[in-house]
């Protein structure tokens, strides 16, 4: 028996987050053998489907290429899947909000639990889990015949891509249209250039107090764009009145857990660390060697940041 | 119309959880509870379509102990109409709870039901999707804006990179993202009237549904104390580090 | 909205009044609306104390506490009394030498009522709020009573503040304006320096002919212990190091049930060097082989802190005033001498209920639709006819023997003096405790040592385990009279204490960009503890009610 993966895919690209399922799906082919599978799904997927081909560890991609899977509209794909899924032992898709949406139907349909956003695979049926905002983690065992599974993808190393043209997979067509008289998709409006969200951003570059002022925060803008990220404050930064408070990232303002946290001029308040700690990558640049951020940090910088921030700036162009 | 709103009593989201000294679960002993904030949210909307004269009747439905009638209270203090306590002691999962869900709305038979997309303590994020599988109907998830307009729900859900807007047929499943709306504070004068309002008391067994779950919980463990990294001497090398080391750039 | 009778604060004060006002009503047939408001978010989410209980006026009030579940499940079993002599070394005291009140065991300390337990008050007012709902009583935690309205010079209730005001003071989305609770008589049981207590005392000069009040800031932490160094019911007291001669003081350490540990310190707030830290003496405390031994091995699990009112008899204010009463430590009732204040407070409560109801229920009030607003002298003399005025008034010179002569000297006074049934002269101590406090030059700063994260900790992460949090857009709660004052005079002359006597880090001196000391509050940190309303040297700070349901919150306190 095997593995099948539902394919993360937005504008025709396949999500990185995909890659880093098909690592999870490996360790747990590691006990259970049989093959990957990955499942694309959608309108015009040609090159989705090409892309998933290269992942390594994938045997086959399945292909659904339909008008009526266009917008991954969760009826129709949970109603895909649930067809497949008696072939297969497990079925895992990222933890993105697609796989958020439609797996969940998908073990209700097969009268199965479902897993969230496992963050480790302990064998073919442990896993382990945030609970209580990343406050604790639970180690769960599924008792079903079917374990259907989503994946924190920042938890795993994504599979490696073999290079153009070389993709080991088959490709094969999946013809199940499923019928939808229930949702229409409108419309979509993907965020512009404009900053990510805080809460979803996968860079986050964060002032403290050590900014001096809410305009020096100007300072972080040039590395946000750079980067990509959203562009937070610590609750001290907030309460100095330096930046509006939906800015603060910590115990009252939001929890984040991007891939590269950038903490300027913060010293790392425990209400801060609580709101950050999750992140993969913390790099604190702080003037002053003995702030509590350099405890938890990845790479620490001691540095003015007056200095430092237009550097890296520059050096990120 | 009539809306069905479900709300589940979690740890309140201020309290800092500790886990239990054997590694068993989560220690809740006289920690305060509170109603899920999503779920909140959900009571929100539900009032706040009745009040534009959109739903005629708010129901607030909760799976849980005898304690839970303090957040069906809360959901009745907030404007819902009447409520149901489905009541357990068990443990209840997801796939569990939308099947008690799944009975109570064949009973009720609402226009329109509002989730939480996921409560603050397992965060499963399921039971709203899979009630809409079992009961057949379409779902719009993470919702930020819900519109009722000629018999259909268009919903703006916040996806990943952006907003993503659906048109459901009714009767629909809505799960509530943070920013659907901002919910009020309980007036003290409807905390007070509320307790007259009616609840009516059933239980699982009574609805058919038998408890049992899928998932077996073997430890809980408090995560990782994160450990220092290393000092990097420049803009350069931390540049360098975060590319070459860490490849996040 | 009216009520026959609003309590404010569910203490063991406020609740005990609330119970015993419903079984007299039940018992007498009657209708009687008794109205509760709590600034916590849920019941005991502000309350805090040690806790050694003893159980006498809960009997009053629930003969049969035990078949209803009162969380008294760990009698005390032992006690113990050291003498700190410095950071290593300790005497541990003979019972003889130890002022018999403070004794928890022994003699006929061992059965029925006068039994004492191990407790959480935080649980026992939950408990309680279960009995008092039961018995008709509502109960409103999250809502904060802002003012008392007085019309005529008569208190006719208490106005609830607003929710959702912005800290510019406009009303934000889902903005529900405060209102009126109206009440025949109005019981303010809102804790040691309740906010509205103490501009009762001054509007009707409630503390005339008393001698100043006097305060003490309790730091508590709550531990979780290895099963093999846990031995419940075990009770602990001390005092000496690290406190030094002129500041007053002493510590705690219970064994309490499910294999943990409460340790706290408690601090009078009549010191003088403005130098001091009272979280960083109690972090250092832990460090000392006594109390280290119980804690090591084991994880913390709660912080807080509350200041104490521990002045006893001669510091006690009048109670009452038209249309209502102060009771518990809102009016100090705790008895300083046993180290215990809960049962104290609750027989106040009780004895409240008693006037009240009494005042409510007589037949001319009903036949005239009486509308209350009386003064209960009716409620002096009980009070001062029950054993909770003697316990005080034998105890009254307890605290300021310590003050005048020292933890050795105050102490034998006490020892001396209850030995003779109380017959030595009175002791008074007559100076306010924010008045105590002398220019930091004549001290030199104390370097304290750095938290070592097993035993000892630092301030912020303390304040993350009292799970403190208020809405960040509201206006702060902390109000200064004059704002330039805490760097214009604190700073220079006292090194703005409020730095240190904070034990949340509300209060910091920042530079601004050009290098200028800054007043920062950080109000989000507040743990209602009232220690800067009372210690600031000019008076300068005013503790206001916050929105309802901010602050922190105390499991298992």
């Amino acid at each position: 028996m095997s593995i099948l993966i539902l394919a993360d895919h937005q504008d025709g690209q396949l999500s990185s987050a995909t890659a880093q399922v098909v690592a999870a799906a490996q360790q747990v082919q590691a006990s259970t053998g049989g093959e990957i599978h990955v499942l694309v799904a959608g309108e015009g997927v040609a090159a989705v489907a090409e892309a998933a081909a290269r992942l390594d560890g994938v045997a086959k991609v399945r292909v659904a290429d339909h008008a009526v899977y266009a917008h991954q509209l969760a009826e129709p794909l949970g109603a895909l899947i649930h067809k497949l899924a008696s072939d297969y032992t497990h079925v895992l898709a990222a933890a993105s909000t697609t796989g958020k949406n439609v797996l969940p139907r998908v073990a209700a349909l097969k009268d199965v639990s479902q897993l969230s956003e496992i963050i480790s695979v302990e064998s073919a049926d442990t896993f382990k889990r945030p609970i209580y905002a990343g406050n604790a983690i639970a180690t769960v065992k599924s008792d079903d015949a079917l374990k259907v599974i989503t994946v924190r993808g920042t938890a795993f190393d994504a599979a490696a891509v073999s290079s153009q043209g070389q993709g080991s997979a088959s490709i094969e067509a999946v013809d199940f249209v499923a019928d939808n008289a229930q949702s229409i998709f409108i419309k979509e409006e993907l965020a512009q250039s404009d900053r990510p969200e805080l809460g979803a951003a996968k860079v986050v570059v964060s002032g403290g107090r050590g900014m001096g002022n809410g305009e020096n925060f100007r300072l972080l803008d040039g590395i946000a764009d750079k980067l990509g990220a959203a562009i937070g404050a610590s609750r001290a930064a907030v309460d100095a009145g330096f930046v509006p408070n939906d800015m603060q990232v910590g115990q009252t303002g939001k929890i984040v857990a991007p891939d590269l946290y950038i903490a300027v001029g913060i010293s790392g308040a425990i209400q801060h660390l609580a709101g950050m700690k999750d992140s993969k990558v913390i790099v604190a640049i702080n003037k002053d060697e003995e702030a509590p951020i350099f405890q938890i940090a990845d790479y620490g910088l001691v540095a003015d940041l007056f200095q430092a921030l237009p550097e890296l700036e520059q050096r990120l162009g | 119309m009539k809306i069905l709103v479900a709300v589940k009593r979690v740890i309140d989201y201020n309290v800092k959880i500790r886990v239990k000294a054997d590694h068993s679960d989560v220690d809740l002993t006289n920690v305060k509870m509170a109603m899920n904030p999503f779920c909140e949210i959900a009571v929100e909307e539900a009032v706040r379509l009745k009040e534009r004269g959109i739903a005629t009747e708010v129901v607030a439905v909760t799976i849980g102990p005898k304690a839970a009638q303090e957040q069906l209270r809360t959901a009745l203090a907030l404007g819902a109409d009447r409520a149901i306590h489905v009541e357990t002691e068990a443990p209840v999962e997801s796939l569990a709870a939308a099947k008690v869900l799944a009975k109570v709305v064949e009973a009720e038979q609402p226009g329109l039901m509002i989730l939480g997309k996921q409560a603050i303590d397992s965060d499963n994020n399921q039971v709203g999707q899979m009630l809409a599988a079992l009961a057949g109907l379409p779902q719009a998830t993470f919702a930020s804006e819900v519109i009722i307009e000629n018999g259909k729900a268009q919903v703006t859900r916040e996806v990943d990179g952006g907003l993503q807007t659906v048109e459901l047929s009714l009767p629909a499943i809505v799960t509530t993202d943070l920013r659907l709306n901002e919910p009020r504070y309980a007036k003290l004068p409807d905390i007070m009237k509320a307790k007259k309002k009616p609840l009516i008391v059933t239980t699982p067994a009574e609805l058919g549904v038998e408890i049992t779950s899928g998932v077996t919980l073997l430890k809980v463990e408090p995560p990782a104390e994160r450990q220092a990294g290393i000092k990097v001497s420049s803009v350069d090398e931390l540049v360098d580090k975060l590319k070459n080391e860490a490849k996040v750039l | 909205m009216a009520f026959d009778v609003v309590i404010v604060g569910a203490g063991p004060s406020g609740l005990s009044a609330a119970c015993r006002l419903m079984q007299q009503a039940n018992d007498a047939g009657q209708e009687l609306t008794v109205c509760v408001v709590e600034k916590g978010s849920e019941v005991g989410a502000h309350i805090l104390s040690g806790a050694v209980f003893e159980p006498r006026a809960l009997a009053e009030l629930f003969p049969d506490w035990e078949e209803r579940g009162a969380p008294l499940t760990t009698p005390a079993t032992r006690d113990e009394v050291y003498l700190l002599k410095d950071a290593e070394k300790a005497l541990r005291l003979p019972n003889a030498l130890v002022p018999k009140s403070m004794h928890n065991t022994g003699g006929d300390l061992t059965s029925g009522d006068s039994r004492r337990y191990v407790i959480s008050a935080g649980n026992l007012c939950r408990w309680l709020a279960e009995q008092a709902e039961g018995l008709g009583v509502e109960i409103f935690p999250g809502f904060a009573a802002q003012e008392a309205i007085v019309e005529d010079g008569v208190v006719k209730g208490i106005l609830i503040g607003d929710m959702g005001v912005g800290a510019d003071g406009q009303p934000k989305d889902g903005h529900m304006p405060g209102m009126e609770l109206r009440a025949k008589y109005t019981l303010f049981a809102e804790g040691a320096r309740g906010h509205i207590g103490k501009r009762l005392i001054q509007e009707y000069d409630l503390a005339a002919g008393r001698d100043p009040q006097h305060y003490g800031i309790g730091l508590k932490e709550l531990w979780d212990v290895p099963a093999e160094q846990h031995e419940p019911g075990l009770v602990l007291h001390g005092s000496g190091w690290p406190l030094d001669k002129s500041t007053h003081g002493g510590w705690f350490l219970y064994h309490a049930e499910n294999h943990q540990v409460v340790v706290g310190l408690i601090m009078d707030l009549s010191y003088q060097n403005p130098w001091l830290s009272p979280f960083d003496e109690f972090q250092r405390m832990k460090h000392h082989p006594v109390l280290a031994k119980h804690l090591s091995g084991g994880k913390r699990v709660a912080y807080g802190a509350r200041a104490i009112t521990k002045g006893g008899l001669n510091c006690l204010p009048k109670m009452t005033f038209p249309g209502g009463l102060l009771i518990g430590c809102d009016a100090g009732t705790l008895n300083f001498a046993k180290i215990k204040g809960l049962h104290t407070a609750m027989k106040s409560g009780l004895v409240a209920a008693e006037a009240v109801f009494e005042a409510i229920n007589n037949r001319d009030a009903r036949a005239k639709g009486d509308e209350g607003g009386q003064e209960l002298t009716a409620f002096t003399e009980k009070w001062e006819a029950s054993w909770a005025y003697a316990e005080l008034k034998e105890s009254a010179s307890f605290g300021p023997a310590i003050h005048k002569y020292g933890t050795v000297g105050g102490g034998a006074y006490n020892v001396v003096n209850q030995l003779l049934g109380g017959k030595l002269p009175n002791v008074h101590d007559t100076s306010a405790d924010h008045a105590q406090l002398k220019p930091a030059g004549e001290f030199e700063k104390i370097d304290y040592p750095k938290p070592d994260g097993k035993l000892s900790f630092d301030k912020l992460s303390s304040v993350f385990l009292s799970n403190t949090n208020h809405e960040e857009d509201q206006p702060c709660h902390l109000r200064l009279t004059d704002a330039e004052l805490p760097i214009r005079d604190n700073l220079p002359e006292y090194a703005e204490p409020a730095q240190r006597y904070c034990p949340a880090g509300v209060y910091e001196v920042v530079e601004d960009d050009a290098g200028q000391p800054q007043f920062q509050i950080n109000f989000q940190n507040c743990v209602h503890c009232k220690t800067c309303d009372i210690k600031e040297p000019a008076q300068n700070i005013t503790w206001v009610a916050p929105e309802g349901g901010g602050g922190p919150n105390y499991p298992n306190m």
